[in-house]
């Protein structure tokens, strides 16, 4: 690891004049992504700004019909709130897929969402939830905020201060993981919201997260499994390597989809 | 160079490092509590896992300053120099539950952050499961599913948190 000066910030505004005023400065928050980099000398950042510190980053709370998480807020703490479990049960469910319990309990949601790995979990629920993601400066749709391969549309001195996530009438995340990793070799998020149904693949697509919009209008009209009965996605544009190829990942693709209605409609 | 204050233990410590310094780095070098191992130095492993304000962490994969304002618990932390071994500890050479040792101070750590977060009456199957980021090379796991479920019997009885 190279050498970088550390900065504890007690605000979200200090924090951002910290990457005003610091050229490529970096924010850490749970770190379990940004130190195996660092590690690696992959990433060398001058300067670390820790939002570990601000108080009140981490809350979670019911705002209207929306789920309102801190960016701070553990995996772990996500995955065993009642307050999440109780209005989007599927949301804790895929925060307690992340990683293991010692990672769960470091790695924080705006961590994973500002480091959108093609392989997250997270991406996958916003997407399909149709998040807004909050930040300092303004409100962003998933669709603006994810641009591709560990790419977002996050300014430099931009920090997500939370999430919100509208509260779906069912949902469901199915993940088949990469055993050795724990990331997804494919995952998918399937929300039956109140105007639309949405259906948010991870792991997959070469650009990252993505929608199926062929089996979200099959399910829009009928929300069953069988409604994507024979229906497939094709493997261009989807990542291929040495955990699967890439028609493999699109077999997937569809076979997790129905289970994600299956389990979604059996939850309600 | 940073300053930083913490608990270790239930000792309070202060030091001056450099902010680099990895927080296993700082827990074996500059404490030589060298129960705390480092495996494979990327998250994987899990011999390096600690307490920091009760729970379970990679050290590897945290920077000591970091844990500034923190309290840290070790395996050295368990129970004192001398004194019986912690109920967990204890599971563990009852059953077997380790072959060459060094994945062991990890899995104690897990052990007790497992029985802390699910209580005393662990499944096998829940065992396994909370197991995923603690790897062991020699022993296959069978004995230290056993001494996790005994130890953690024994925790409910224990005045050894």
């Amino acid at each position: 690891m190279y050498e970088f000066k550390y900065h504890r910030p007690a605000t979200v505004r200090q924090a951002a004049n910290l990457l005003l005023k610091n050229e490529d400065a970096k924010v850490i928050a749970g770190g379990h992504t940004l130190l195996p980099v660092m590690k690696q000398r992959l990433a060398s950042p001058p300067h670390l700004v820790d939002l570990s510190h601000i108080e009140g980053l981490d809350g979670i709370e019911m705002k209207g019909r929306s789920l309102v998480i801190g960016a701070t807020a553990t995996h772990n703490t996500v995955a065993t709130s009642a307050i999440v479990g109780e209005a989007i049960p599927a949301l804790a469910e895929l925060a307690g897929l992340i990683g293991d319990p010692a990672v769960r309990h470091k790695g924080t949601i705006g961590g994973s969402l500002a480091n959108n790995d093609p392989t997250a979990d997270y991406p996958a629920a916003c997407l399909a939830l149709g998040a807004t993601i909050v930040t300092n400066k303004r409100r962003l749709k998933p669709e603006e905020f994810f641009q591709g391969l560990f790419t977002t549309s996050l300014e430099s001195d931009e920090i997500i201060t939370r999430v919100m996530f509208p509260v779906p009438k069912k949902a469901a995340y199915i993940k088949f993981r990469n055993q050795a990793s724990r990331y997804a070799l494919v995952g998918v998020f399937v929300a039956k919201r109140p105007s639309d149904v949405r259906v948010a693949v991870t792991g997959a697509g070469s650009e990252g997260v993505f929608r199926v919009t062929s089996f979200e209008e099959a399910l829009k009209k009928r929300f069953s499994h069988k409604a994507l009965d024979g229906m497939t996605v094709p493997a261009d544009g989807l990542n291929g390597d040495l955990h699967g190829s890439a028609e493999y990942r699109a077999h997937l693709i569809a076979v997790l989809a129905r289970r994600a209605v299956e389990a979604a409609t059996a939850k309600a | 160079m940073a300053k930083i204050s913490l608990i270790v233990n239930g000792n309070p410590v202060n030091a001056n490092i450099d902010p680099r310094t990895l927080l296993v780095q700082f827990l074996r070098e500059n404490l030589r509590l060298t129960g705390t191992h480092v495996g494979c130095d990327t998250s994987q492993c899990g011999a390096c896992v600690v307490h920091v304000d009760g729970k379970a962490v990679k050290a590897c994969t945290m920077l000591a300053v970091m844990a500034d304002g923190h309290e840290v618990r070790t395996i050295e932390g368990l129970a004192a120099d001398g004194a019986p071994l912690h109920p967990m500890q204890e599971a563990f050479r009852e059953h077997h539950g380790l072959q060459c040792g060094f994945c062991t101070p990890g899995m104690i750590m897990t052990a007790v952050d497992l029985v802390h977060r699910k209580g005393n009456d662990l499944s096998d199957h829940t065992i396994r499961e909370e197991l995923e980021g603690n790897l062991c090379r020699c022993t296959g796991y069978q004995n230290i599913v056993l001494s996790i479920a005994a130890g953690a019997r024994a925790m409910a009885k224990s005045d050894l948190a």
